[in-house]
């Protein structure tokens, strides 16, 4: 019998399979379907600050438009009581969450002020919480400001969190840093527990018959998996910090690559939609096989040992990796 | 115990009372009653109890004669039973009302009384309705003012249930219904001390069971019915003694003392005006003020009109009486007097004849002098100086009877002469005018400004506002007093101690500053600063401004709410601007109260709501500028005039004084007397209200027309015109050559008229055209309108001096063609955006010149035929849509009528055409009688043998020849559409609308379907779509939107369509064209996007094309001419559903303000809706699968 646990920012997990933010935690049924299927976290969709903030304004923007200005219709909607346009919709779903099941539950944020970062972090973890994504992430396009500029800002925003929050702390990030080892090592230097390798954004699509911009979201495959592999395996044990993949893991294979690239956990969401949540069973299932057959004891005992310093040629991951591949024609 | 007050109108006075003390309360939208029903189902809600500790079932009917049943039947079934209407609506519930009566059943409705529609219809206020219920052996209870409508409210409750006299209680509309004044609250523990339980249990003991069982509402004969009638009179004998009682015990539970009759003014008055409503205020104050200047008048207010007192009404009124003027807000041509006046004669006559028994206490009293006379019809304004010149009038020896005052007619010399500068307001009260725009938030602010100074400070506080009759771009004026004496002033205000004008663009349009007393604040949006807003006031304004000696302050508004986040919205910072300048409060509390109400308002929409607001609040006073005024007018320019001076002649001297709002100076006889008004009249009242305008560029433009098509306000048009006019195009004019394969060799050009459009930026949406460079850039864009507003104005001039096209030359059967025909609907008060008016548009692109409407009333009749001007338009030849409005109910009735008599005409004429062979020539007659009118060119044929046929009969002197004569255009095909919202067809028109299909006749009827009242204000119909809000569904509709087309394809032989133009705009088109062919009864149901939607109009095509998508709208035709060729005659015109519902409905606040207040049942509903969605598709699926045989005959099902 093979130990599937593992310990991500300083919980432990019964396997190394998480339900990462998708529309499956935004039910409370659906999250206890893919926990029953054997996942050992969920993490929930984010609470984004901008779109509580938008929500209000437009809501207001809507209710308001026409009113008090025809004489027969003074409004057009009735007096309703209270909107739920804070967080508060999402915090009693992440308590429902939370009192359904039976694993750990990670919040997720996304803020745009400093304020509401702080007080959002706060109330998730308030809302019981057992640990925090925070989902760090502002497209830069003013050519003006600078990398390191948006860097700094970054770990203030993150220090003050953490200042203010006890439960531990991951931060989920993009893979567009300069140089992202310094960045993860000045992170864990905040007292963040853990980094989630890689954001998957929204990446808009063009509609060629209309000449539209659309909006597009396309689910993972395991191809996009590779980015992450490779930067956990440089990342690992070069800072002293829990590294996570996300981002195109469909296998038991896939999990394998990534917990031996140094991975603690891997998110998975894109698989489960594909598939259906009992695809987490066949996962853990393929992996607890595939370790008993290559007699692994443990998961613990494979994490990081195909990262950059475990493996024996480092360079191959990086740049000589590319001359191979070349070179193999 | 301190009492509560609050701050509050007269619909809300009175619901908070009847609610409490109601147990099933039937309701039914109507203007200005709608608050009431409002209140009632939102506090259903939001689970609040009524005084027994029971939430009251709240029901909405299909109209207020269903109001009416539901209400007779819940009493007979013994519940405490409420009802809420006006006008019309309180016409359909008279037979009802007789019922009620006569099985003396109580009960109480409310009543925000209302004109009754006469030569036109009026949504404002007086007596004609309530007056229309005299007969129906109701009780009559009027309140003048908020306070005292809730009160009344409660006395009413309480007296029917005694009395088990059924209590209509009223009080004016708008004038209380929604003045908004500082009042005492009545607890629920003081509604409990009043009524007396035992008379509820009495009730229940009267009430039909099968477990006590009798019946109620037997029919009789002339044996014994009237007897019977007569039971009932110890009742009505002892209902004004009860309803005294309950006042008294009133009184002593409330410390407010009312009597039946309440007289005001010297006890030793000799002349006396006897008044109810909201007037006997105004007329009660003007008797104090003349009283305490030694005038002997006093004023005899009516509270309970029916069962009329004649002993109490002598016992108020002074002995000491000589004359007496009654006043009635109402008219009944015809009639000996007005019915207040015939009532007071009556009992002046019953009441001081000599021994006449009960009344021999007064029998000694010297007859007074009785005149009678009309005043404050549809809200017409009564003021202290009309009073005061009844008064007057009742010290001449002669004084006129039958009266008018507060108008001028010079026809019949009816009015009295008032002062209009008259003034009896007391300097302590300030008074305060703020002009602003519906869009800019000017009304609610003042309504928080109003509550605050109401709840907040000591002062009493009244607010009234005054809208004009568009949707979009309106005027509103919102009158403000307070002061720390009670305000008993039910008019408006004409000197003002503070003017504000929230929009610098009214300054060349209205004398904004006429209103301001000496010496008073006149506060300035202003898009000039401080250095520059001199010069750039008109030249009547700087002159009020020195003569007056205001003080004169401005703030850019528009740039603080820029900067601050809140876009157009400039509410809270001109009320910030009141507030620090007028001093009401001290500054520092002032803000504080401002971010509280603001607090109050905004949190429940979210904290960035009233962040945004506060930091408005913040920037505001830093921004406000007192301006030194120099001392000599010096500006270049004058107000312009409301239309220009080649308007015609009624247009100028009539519409021009509404549109410049001074209508009231009118005489009788500047008006027609049947309420008959020219067409084509919208396009003399350039209202300026678009920041924005599409502008056309030429390059890039295919042609297609769909900007031309969807344009709400028919202000983008296209022509296709010879190249030789080019020659005296104006500068910057453009074309290209046009693209029409049956029209070559000629130029094309798009045209936007800048004056007139709205801003709604729906073309531009609607433009598939994109720049191959710069995809942003489309076939026609938004660009500013004041710069190019001139240059713009050139090129409209030219391009409607350009001739439209020959309707025979193009076939109209595509969309690119259809919009090359002049649209004869243009320019109408619609709300920006709107999706009704493209239809109708379309209407009149394609059979304007031979189009008769019915018009349901709603939306489309306001916009369609509010004045002061109208949109429905006339071509070159003098031919345009005939257009009525009947009523709410029965449009499609009035609409059969009209085919009917065209149908009935053209079979005259064509049995009298025969007998004139001889002149006419046998060629002409037959080929009259045998016309093919289906197509354009067949029309023009036609009519240019009836000219020959008028020409040859025109000097013949038979009657025959004059009848065939006069009606000899009905010969010429004419198409009959009758419109209206979904709630006439759906709701309270249904019956009739089954009907007509029912008859076979060849009318069309198309129904602007919002899926909501939009017109008043967004209440549920039964086309409200399942998991929408609404009011009156305010938990969100549960139950799934009824199928119209479905249930009259049961008949058959009814074409019918279901639409939506901005999914399929040829579809549109086509449905269109087919209904008007159909050679039998059309119903065409079209998808508008509406304001109730809660979303940018602008994107209305593309939420049409979702809610096809999702099937929440599919799209049909049912042909019933394809069933005799053997064909199913279902075509499925859209595709099976591809998105969810929610990918549509959740893009609108109608839908998705339930998730944000109710998730789970929003949840569940949207699942149904789905559900909804799929089955109905899979049953038009299966329909269409069906397959028909071609029946023996041709026959369609019509039998004529």
């Amino acid at each position: 019998m093979v130990d599937l646990s593992t310990n991500y920012l300083g919980i432990n997990l019964k396997n190394p399979l998480v339900a990462s933010a998708s529309p499956l935690a935004q039910k409370v049924e659906t999250a206890q379907q893919i926990v029953n299927a054997g996942v050992s976290a969920i993490v929930m969709h984010s609470l984004f600050e901008e779109q509580i903030l938008r929500e209000g304004l437009k809501l207001n923007e809507d209710l308001s438009r026409g009113s008090e200005q025809f004489a027969e219709a003074l409004s057009y909607f009735p007096q309703i009581g209270q909107y739920s346009i804070g967080p508060e919709s999402y915090l009693r779903h992440l308590m429902n969450v939370k009192k359904s099941v039976d694993v750990p539950v990670i919040g997720s944020l996304n803020g745009i002020t400093d304020g509401g970062w702080v007080e959002y972090a706060k109330r998730i973890q308030d809302a019981g919480a057992d640990a925090l994504e925070l989902n760090l992430y502002v497209l830069p396009t003013n050519p003006t400001i600078t990398g390191d500029a948006l860097e700094a800002e970054y770990l203030k925003l993150i220090h003050n969190i953490r200042k203010q929050v006890q439960i531990p702390l991951a931060v989920k990030l993009s893979p567009f840093f300069t140089s992202l080892p310094n960045f993860v090592k000045k992170l864990s230097e905040t007292g963040v527990n853990g980094v989630v390798l890689f954001n998957r954004f929204y990446q808009p699509d063009f509609d060629l018959e209309n000449l539209d911009v659309i909006p597009h979201l396309v689910l993972s495959n395991s191809n996009e998996m590779r980015l992450p592999l490779r930067w956990i395996a440089i990342l690992y044990r070069r800072v002293p910090i829990d590294l996570a993949l996300t981002s195109g893991v469909h296998t038991a294979e896939d999990m394998l690559k990534a917990l031996m690239a140094g991975a603690k956990v891997t998110m998975v969401t894109s698989a489960f939609l594909q598939n259906g949540v009992e695809h987490a069973t066949i996962m853990l299932n393929d992996l607890e096989k595939w370790m008993e057959e290559h007699e692994y004891m443990s998961v613990s005992q494979m994490i990081g040992s195909m990262s950059q310093q475990a493996i024996a040629d480092p360079s191959l991951i990086e740049r000589a990796n590319y001359m191979k591949v070349l070179s193999s024609y | 115990m301190s009492k509560t007050i609050i701050t509050i109108d007269g619909n809300e006075a009175t619901a908070y009372v009847a609610y409490r003390l109601s147990e099933v309360i039937a309701i039914y939208p109507i203007t200005p009653s709608s608050g009431m029903g409002e209140f009632a189902d939102e506090w259903a809600t939001k689970k609040k109890p009524n005084i027994w500790g029971t939430i009251p079932s709240v029901t909405e009917m299909q109209s207020e004669g269903g109001a009416a049943g539901a209400v007779h039947g819940a009493i007979q079934a013994g519940a405490l039973t409420t009802t809420f209407t006006a006008s019309q609506g309180l016409l359909l519930m008279i037979p009802n009302m007789f019922k009620i009566a006569g099985e003396l059943s109580p009960a109480v409705f409310h009543v925000s009384a209302r004109t009754i529609a006469t030569h036109a219809l009026s949504i404002f206020g007086d007596h004609s309705d309530v007056m229309a219920c005299r007969s129906t052996g109701f009780a009559l209870l009027a309140s003048g003012s908020v306070q005292e409508a809730h009160d009344m409210a409660a006395i009413a409750h309480a007296a029917t249930l005694e009395s088990r006299v059924p209590f209509l209680h009223f009080f004016d509309g708008f004038r209380t219904s929604h003045e908004v004044n500082k009042i005492e609250q009545l607890s629920e523990d003081d509604l409990r001390a009043l009524i007396d339980d035992s008379f509820v249990q009495a009730h229940r003991a009267r009430a039909l069971s099968p477990d006590h069982p009798f019946i109620r509402g037997t029919a009789q004969n002339p044996d014994t019915f009237f007897q019977e009638r007569e039971t009932v009179n110890p009742f009505y004998n002892a209902c004004p003694d009860i309803v005294a009682k309950v006042m008294e015990k009133f009184a002593q539970i409330s410390g407010r003392r009312y009597h039946l009759f309440d007289y005001v003014g010297d006890p030793q008055a000799e002349r006396v005006i006897v008044i109810m409503g909201s007037a006997s205020e105004t007329a009660g104050e003007t008797a104090r003020y003349l009283a305490e200047r030694g005038q002997k008048v006093g004023v005899l207010k009516v509270h309970l009109y029916r069962p009329f007192s004649v002993l109490h009404f002598l016992e108020a009124l002074p002995p000491t009486v000589k004359a007496i003027a009654v006043l009635d807000r109402t008219k009944e041509p015809g009639a000996a007097g007005e019915p207040l006046y015939q009532d007071v004669v009556t009992a002046i006559n019953e009441g001081l004849a000599e021994g006449s028994v009960p009344y021999a206490q007064f029998a000694n009293r010297p007859y007074p002098r009785v005149i009678g006379g009309r005043y404050g019809l549809s809200s017409k304004e009564f003021t202290p100086a009309m009073a005061k010149a009844v008064f007057d009038e009742l010290q001449k020896a002669e004084p006129k009877n039958h009266f008018t005052i507060g108008i001028e007619d010079d026809v019949t010399k009816t009015s009295l002469p008032f002062d209009p500068t008259f003034d009896i307001e007391d300097p302590q009260t300030v008074r305060c005018v703020f002009w602003g725009l519906g869009s800019d938030g000017t009304v609610g602010a003042n309504k928080n400004s109003i509550k605050i100074i109401g709840e907040e400070t000591d002062n009493f506080a009244q607010g009234y506002f005054v809208y004009d009759s568009k949707k979009s771009g309106g005027v509103t004026i919102s009158h403000l007093r307070f002061g720390p004496k009670p305000i008993h002033s039910p008019y408006q205000i004409h000197q003002a101690n503070f003017v504000a004008c929230h929009q610098f663009s009214f300054l060349e349009r209205f004398d904004i500053t006429k209103m301001a007393s000496p010496g008073a604040v006149f506060l300035l949006n202003s898009i000039y600063g401080p250095n520059e807003i001199w010069d750039h006031l008109p030249q009547e304004t700087q002159k009020d401004i020195i003569d007056k000696k205001l003080k004169f302050y401005i703030i850019d508004a528009y740039e603080v709410a820029k900067k601050t986040g809140m876009g157009t919205r400039i509410n809270t910072i001109m009320q910030t601007c009141f507030f620090a300048i007028s001093g009401v409060l001290p500054k520092e509390e002032a803000i504080h109260q401002i971010k509280k109400a603001i607090q109050k308002t905004y949190s429940k929409r979210g904290e960035a709501v009233v962040k945004k607001n506060f930091e408005a609040v913040d920037q505001t006073l830093e921004n406000l500028h007192e301006i030194k005024t120099p001392d000599k007018v010096t500006s270049q320019f004058t107000r312009r005039p409301p239309v220009p001076p080649e308007a015609p002649e009624f247009v100028r001297n009539v519409l021009g004084k509404m549109i410049a709002l001074e209508g009231d100076s009118l005489p009788v006889s500047a008006f027609p007397v049947d309420g008959t008004y020219p067409s084509a009249t919208t396009r003399w009242e350039k209202r300026n209200i678009a920041l924005e305008i599409p502008v056309w560029e030429p390059d890039l433009c295919i042609q297609c027309g769909k900007c031309v098509m969807v344009c709400p306000h028919a202000v983008i048009r296209e022509k296709v015109y010879d190249p030789g006019f080019l020659k005296n195009a104006p500068e910057g004019w453009n074309a290209i050559d046009a693209k029409f394969k049956e029209l070559p060799g000629m130029k094309f050009t798009i045209a936007v008229s800048p004056e007139d459009c709205t801003g709604c930026g729906i073309c531009v949406e609607a433009c598939p055209a994109k720049d191959k460079t710069q995809v942003g850039r489309k076939a026609i864009n938004m660009a500013a309108q004041p710069p190019i507003r001139e240059r713009e104005r050139v090129k409209w001039d030219f391009f409607l001096s350009l001739p439209e096209i020959d309707r025979t030359t193009i076939s109209v059967r595509t969309v690119k063609n259809s919009q090359l025909l002049e649209p004869l609907f243009e320019f109408s008060g619609a709300c920006a955006g709107c999706g009704e008016t493209p239809y109708l548009k379309l209407l009149t692109q394609l059979f304007g010149d031979r189009l008769m409407v019915a018009n349901a009333t709603g939306c489309s009749s306001i916009y369609g035929g509010n004045l002061p001007t109208t949109p429905w338009a006339v071509n070159h030849e003098g031919r345009g849509p005939s257009w009525s409005n009947s009523l709410f109910e029965d449009n499609a009735e009035f609409g059969l009528g009209f085919r009917l008599t065209l149908d009935k005409q053209n079979e005259f004429a064509r049995e009298l055409l025969p007998k004139f062979a001889a002149i006419l020539g046998d060629s002409l007659v037959d080929a009259i009688l045998n016309a093919d009118q289906t197509s354009e060119s067949g029309i023009r044929q036609q009519r240019e043998r009836i000219a020959i046929l008028k020409q040859k009969l025109e000097h013949q002197n038979s009657l025959e020849a004059k009848q065939l004569l006069s009606i000899a255009d009905s010969l010429v095909r004419k198409s009959v559409w009758i419109v209206g919202g979904d709630g006439w067809a759906y709701d309270i028109g249904y019956g009739g609308l089954d009907h007509v299909l029912a008859t076979g006749k060849n009318v069309n009827l198309l129904v602007l379907d919002t899926e909501v009242y939009s017109n008043t204000g967004g209440q549920a119909s039964k086309s409200t779509q399942r998991a929408a809000v609404a009011k009156f569904a305010a938990a969100g509709k549960g139950l799934p939107k009824k199928d119209l087309g479905m249930m009259a394809m049961a008949y058959g032989y009814v074409y019918i369509a279901r639409i939506a133009m901005g999914a399929n705009d040829q579809h549109t088109l086509t449905s269109i064209l087919e209904a008007d062919a159909y050679p039998g009864p059309s119903l065409v149901i079209a998808y508008s996007h509406c304001i109730a939607h809660g979303y940018d109009l602008k994107y209305g095509l593309e939420q049409q094309k979702l809610a096809v998508a999702s099937g929440a709208w599919p799209l049909y035709r049912y042909n019933p001419l394809l069933a005799d060729e053997g064909k199913n005659p279902l075509i499925l015109d859209s595709k099976e559903p591809s998105i969810p519902i929610e990918q549509y409905a959740y893009n609108e606040t109608r839908y998705k303000m339930l998730v944000q207040t109710d998730e789970q049942r929003a949840e569940m509903l949207i699942k149904l809706a789905q559900k909804d969605a799929n089955r109905r598709w899979e049953l038009y699926r299966q329909m269409t699968s069906l397959t028909y045989s071609k029946p023996n005959s041709g026959d369609n099902g019509n039998g004529d």
